[in-house]
C-alpha cells in the first residue's frame, strides 16, 4: 500500500515537472508566439478537457465495476447532445427562447442527463447483462454493435447534416479578459462549462464517498461476489453506475454542443476515444484519475492543435495513449492490476 | 460404468470403441459398390477440402447467367470479405485476441499494391512504378506481415481490452494518415490513388471481372486449405490452447507471446493479399474503403459465421455481404423489401419456435391486427392512409391496404422508430403469451417504420441491422452459426 502511494506521488511529481518544463519552454523560448498564445491555448484546453473528463468518468466507472470497455459510451454522449438540441428547439431555439435563458440551459442539461441515463440503463439491460458470465470478448463485440447501432440510428433519425446549437447567441459572446485587451480571453460560456463540469464531478465524488449507493459501488468494484454475499445486489449497483456514467456523458454532450455549436451523428466516436484515453492516462477505475486525465488530454490536444496542426493533434493524443499503455498501464493514479491465478 | 465417467455425458453422440466395433460390419457393408466407394472417399476428405471442392461446384453453374456488374458487386465482394474474415479468424478465432485495427492491414495492402503498380503525383512528387503483380503483391503481403509483427508485439504487454483499444487506435491512425497527415504525397490524401494497373502476372493480364472472380476464388481456396492444415497442426492447437487459458498454455511450455505475434502476422498477411487484389479489381485505393464500417462488416461476418470455424467464414461472408449489397442504395428497392420481411419472419421464427401454435398465432394476429388498424385509421383520419408506397412493385397493392402510410410521415416515422426500439426491448424481457401479445403490435410497427422511413435509406438501415445483429448473436448464440461452444474455465 505504501509502495502504491509512493508510486502515485512519483507519477504526479513527474507530471508536474514535465508540465513546468514545457510551460517555461513555451513561454520563454517559443520562437514565434508569445506567452498570451500559450495561455490562451491552455485555457481552451482546460475547457475542452472538462468535457473529456466528464466522458472519461463514465468509462472509468463502468470499467472499474464491470471490467468492461463500453465502446458505446461515446455514442451515449452523442445522443445526449441531440436530446439537448431537441429541448432547445422545442423551447423556441437560441434566438427567441420561450423561457429565461438560465432556465432553458438548465432544462437542456437535466433532460439530456436523464435521457442519456435511461439510454445507458437500457444498453446495460439489453446488451451487457445477458453476457455477464460470457467470455471477455463477447461484451466487447456486443458493445461494438451497440455503438454502431446508435450511430446509424442517429443518422437515420436526424440525417447527416450538422445541427447548430448557436451557444454563443444563446448565452453571450462576451467574456473575461485577463491581462489587458490583448491578453487571454475566456468566454462566459467557457466559464459555465468549467464550473458545471467541476460541480458535477464534486457531486459524483460526494456520491461515491458519502452515500450508501457509493459505498455499494466501491464494494462491487472491489469484489463483486463478496459484495453479493454481504447483501448488495450487484445488478442494481451496476445499473446505477451505468445510469450515472451515461448521465455525465449526456451533460458532456450538451456542453460540447454549447461550446462548439456543431453536433452530428459521428461526433461520439472520436470523443469517446479521447475520453477513454483520458481514463487510461489517469488510471482506469480511478475517479480523480479520470478528471486529471481528461484535463491533460484536453490540454495536450489544444497545444498540439496550436503549435503543430489540426490533423496531427489526434495522432499525438493517440500516440500518448499507446505510450502510456505500454509503459505504465495502470495510469497516473490507478492501482497496478494484480492478476489472480 | 460409462454413466459415471466424467466428461462423457449420457446423451453424448460420441461413439465409443465398443459401439464402433459393433457397427464395423455395417460400415463394411456400406462401402460396397461404386457409390459406396465414392461415399467413403468423400468422408475421408477434411472439411476444408470438401468446402474447397463444393464452393466452385455450387457457384460455377450460375456464372454464365450473372452480369459483370452483379458479379463484381456480389461474387467478388463475397470472396474478398471471405478472405478478410479468414484472416481475422486467425487472430480472433484461433488466438482469441481482439484486433480492432484489422481493416488497416486491408488498407495497407491495397495502398502498397496501388503504389507499386500505379501512377500518381501529389505534393510535388511523382510516383510511377509499374511492377508486375507477382512482385507487388508479394511485397504488399510481406510488408503487411511485418506491420502485423510490429502491432502484434504490443500484445506482449497488453491484454484483452487494452489490446483492443491500441489496435483500434492503430486503425484510426491509418485512416488519419492516408487522409491528411502524409508529407510526401504517397497516399494522395483524400483523393486516394486512382491510376492502378490491373493484375499482370509475368505479362499475362487479368482485365475482366470474371478473371478477378476466378483469381480470388483460387486465393480463397488456397488460403482455406492452408488455414485448415495450420489449424490442425501443432501451431493451431497451441493457438487454441493459449486462447482458452494463456497461463496454462505457458506452463505447458508453449511460447504464448510468439504464438500471439504469429497469429497477428498471419492475419495481417491475409488481409494484405485481400487488399492488393481489391485495389487491382477496383483500380484504385481510397481512404473511405477502409473505414470503421468495413471493420464492422468483417466482424459481422466472423461473428455470424462463428469464430474459429472455417466453414462459418464462407457462409457468414455469403449471408452478410449478399444482404449488404442487396440493401445498397443502387440495387432495386423491392429486393431489399423482400429481404427485410424475410429477415423479420426468420427473427419471429427464432423467438417463437418453442411452440407452433404461438408461431401461427403471431403471424395470423399480425395480419388481422394490421387490417383492423388500417380500417380504423382509414375511417377516423383519412390522411393516415393517403401516402405513396415507395417503389412497391408487385407488392404495392398489398402494402397499401395493410400498412399505414401517412402523407408526410416525417415526425411520425421517427416516433415509430423510437417506439419500435422500446417495444423490442420490452419483448426481450417478456415470456410466454405476454410476449405474443407485445409481438403482434411490434411486428406491425416494424412494418410501418420500414415502409415510412427505412425503405428510403436502405444503405443506413443495413448498418443499423448489422449493429443489432452483433448484439443479438452475442446474447443468443455467442459461438455463431458454425462455431463450437467455448469451454468455460472456472
Amino acid at each position: 500500500m505504501n509502495d502504491d502511494l509512493r508510486q502515485r506521488l512519483g507519477n504526479l511529481g513527474g507530471l508536474g515537472v514535465a508540465l513546468l518544463v514545457w510551460t517555461i519552454y513555451a513561454v520563454y523560448f517559443s520562437p514565434t508566439q508569445g506567452w498570451v498564445f500559450f495561455f490562451q491555448l491552455s485555457v481552451n484546453g482546460i475547457i475542452l478537457g472538462s468535457v473529456y473528463a466528464l466522458i472519461a468518468l463514465g468509462y472509468s466507472m463502468v470499467y472499474g465495476i464491470l471490467k468492461l470497455l463500453n465502446f458505446a459510451h461515446g455514442d451515449v454522449y452523442m445522443i445526449g447532445a441531440f436530446i439537448g438540441f431537441g429541448v432547445l428547439t422545442l423551447l423556441g431555439g437560441p434566438l427567441n427562447p420561450a423561457i429565461p435563458v438560465a432556465l432553458l440551459v438548465l432544462c437542456m442539461f437535466v433532460v439530456a442527463m436523464l435521457g442519456s441515463g435511461f439510454l445507458g440503463l437500457a444498453i446495460e439491460r439489453f446488451a451487457y447483462r445477458p453476457l455477464r458470465d460470457a467470455p471477455r470478448i463477447a461484451p466487447l463485440i456486443s458493445a461494438l454493435g451497440v455503438a454502431f447501432f446508435l450511430e446509424n440510428s442517429a443518422l437515420l433519425l436526424f440525417g447527416a447534416q450538422f445541427r447548430n446549437y448557436d451557444g454563443f447567441d444563446l448565452i453571450s459572446y462576451n467574456g473575461i479578459h485577463l491581462g489587458g485587451d490583448n491578453g487571454v480571453f475566456i468566454q462566459y460560456l467557457g466559464v459555465i462549462v468549467i464550473v458545471g463540469a467541476f460541480l458535477l464531478m464534486l457531486a459524483l465524488l460526494a456520491l461515491v464517498h458519502w452515500t450508501r449507493l457509493g459505498k455499494a459501488m466501491r464494494a462491487v468494484s472491489f469484489d463483486r461476489e463478496a459484495a453479493a454475499m454481504m447483501g448488495i445486489d450487484p445488478d442494481r449497483v451496476i445499473a446505477a453506475t451505468f445510469f450515472i456514467g451515461s448521465a455525465l456523458a449526456g451533460a458532456a454532450g450538451v456542453m460540447f454542443g454549447l461550446l462548439f455549436s456543431q453536433i452530428y451523428h459521428l461526433m461520439g466516436f472520436l470523443a469517446g476515444l479521447k475520453g477513454f484515453t483520458a481514463a487510461v492516462v489517469g488510471g482506469i477505475g480511478s475517479i480523480p484519475g479520470a478528471m486529471l486525465g481528461g484535463l491533460l488530454v484536453g490540454l495536450i490536444e489544444s497545444w498540439a492543435r496550436g503549435y503543430l496542426n489540426g490533423n496531427v493533434s489526434d495522432l499525438v493524443v493517440f500516440g500518448i495513449l499507446i505510450g502510456v499503455m505500454l509503459v505504465r498501464p495502470s495510469g497516473l493514479l490507478g492501482t497496478p492490476a494484480l492478476k489472480k491465478v | 460404468m460409462s454413466e459415471n465417467t466424467p466428461g462423457i455425458p449420457e446423451s453424448s453422440t460420441q461413439i465409443g470403441v465398443d459401439q464402433w466395433v459393433e457397427r464395423s460390419d455395417e460400415n463394411i457393408e456400406r462401402r460396397r459398390g461404386l457409390a459406396g466407394r465414392i461415399g467413403h472417399l468423400w468422408e475421408l476428405i477434411p472439411p476444408a477440402g470438401k468446402l474447397a471442392f463444393l464452393t466452385p461446384a455450387i457457384l460455377v453453374p450460375f456464372l454464365p447467367f450473372v452480369s459483370e456488374g452483379n458479379l463484381f458487386n456480389y461474387g467478388l465482394f463475397i470472396l474478398i470479405y471471405a478472405l478478410l474474415a479468414l484472416g481475422l479468424n486467425v487472430v480472433v478465432g484461433f488466438a482469441g485476441l481482439l484486433d480492432l485495427g484489422y481493416v488497416a492491414f486491408f488498407g495497407f495492402g491495397a495502398y502498397a499494391y496501388a503504389f507499386l503498380s500505379g501512377t500518381h503525383s501529389n505534393k510535388g512528387h511523382t510516383y510511377s512504378h509499374h511492377w508486375d503483380a507477382q512482385w507487388s503483391i508479394l511485397v504488399a503481403v510481406v510488408l503487411c506481415a511485418v506491420l502485423g509483427l510490429f502491432l502484434g508485439s504490443s500484445s506482449r504487454r497488453l491484454l484483452g481490452d487494452y489490446l483492443a483499444i491500441v489496435t483500434l487506435f492503430f486503425g484510426q491512425a491509418f485512416v488519419v494518415f492516408t487522409n491528411a497527415a502524409d508529407p510526401y504525397g504517397i497516399t494522395n490524401g483524400s483523393n486516394g490513388l486512382a491510376n492502378v494497373d490491373p493484375l499482370t502476372f509475368f505479362g499475362f493480364k487479368i482485365d475482366t471481372t470474371r478473371g478477378y472472380y476466378w483469381f480470388m476464388l483460387g486465393c480463397v481456396v488456397v488460403v482455406l486449405i492452408v488455414l485448415y492444415c495450420i489449424s490442425e497442426s501443432r501451431t493451431g492447437r497451441a493457438w487454441k490452447a493459449s486462447r482458452e487459458d494463456p497461463l496454462a498454455a505457458e506452463m505447458m511450455g508453449m511460447p504464448v507471446n510468439r504464438l500471439k505475434i504469429m497469429a497477428f502476422s498471419l492475419g495481417a498477411a491475409i488481409a494484405g493479399l485481400a487488399g492488393s487484389v481489391f485495389a487491382a479489381a477496383q483500380t484504385g485505393a481510397f481512404p473511405q474503403n477502409f473505414s470503421t464500417q468495413v471493420l464492422i462488416l468483417i466482424y459481422a461476418v466472423v461473428i455470424l459465421g462463428g469464430t474459429g470455424s472455417l466453414t462459418g467464414m464462407i457462409v457468414g461472408a455469403i449471408v452478410i455481404i449478399a444482404s449488404n449489397q442487396v440493401l445498397d442504395s443502387t440495387s432495386p428497392p423491392n429486393v431489399a423489401r423482400v429481404l427485410f420481411y424475410l429477415a423479420l419472419i426468420a427473427a419471429v421464427y427464432f423467438t417463437m419456435r418453442g411452440s407452433w401454435v404461438r408461431l401461427v398465432a403471431a403471424f395470423a394476429g399480425t395480419v388481422v391486427f394490421g387490417l383492423v388498424v388500417h380500417a380504423i385509421v382509414d375511417a377516423v383520419w383519412s390522411r393516415g392512409t393517403a401516402g405513396q408506397v415507395t417503389s412497391g412493385g408487385f407488392l404495392t397493392g398489398l402494402i397499401r391496404n395493410w400498412v399505414l402510410l401517412p402523407t408526410n410521415p416525417g415526425r411520425l416515422a421517427v416516433y415509430g422508430y423510437l417506439l419500435m426500439i422500446v417495444c423490442i426491448i420490452a419483448l426481450v424481457q417478456l415470456k410466454g403469451w405476454w410476449r405474443l401479445v407485445v409481438l403482434v403490435p411490434t411486428l406491425y410497427l416494424t412494418a410501418f417504420v420500414w415502409e415510412n422511413l427505412l425503405v428510403q435509406q436502405p444503405a443506413v438501415t443495413r448498418y443499423v441491422l448489422f449493429g443489432a445483429l452483433l448484439i443479438a448473436v452475442m446474447t443468443i448464440r455467442p459461438q455463431g452459426l458454425f462455431g463450437t461452444a467455448k469451454v468455460e474455465i472456472g
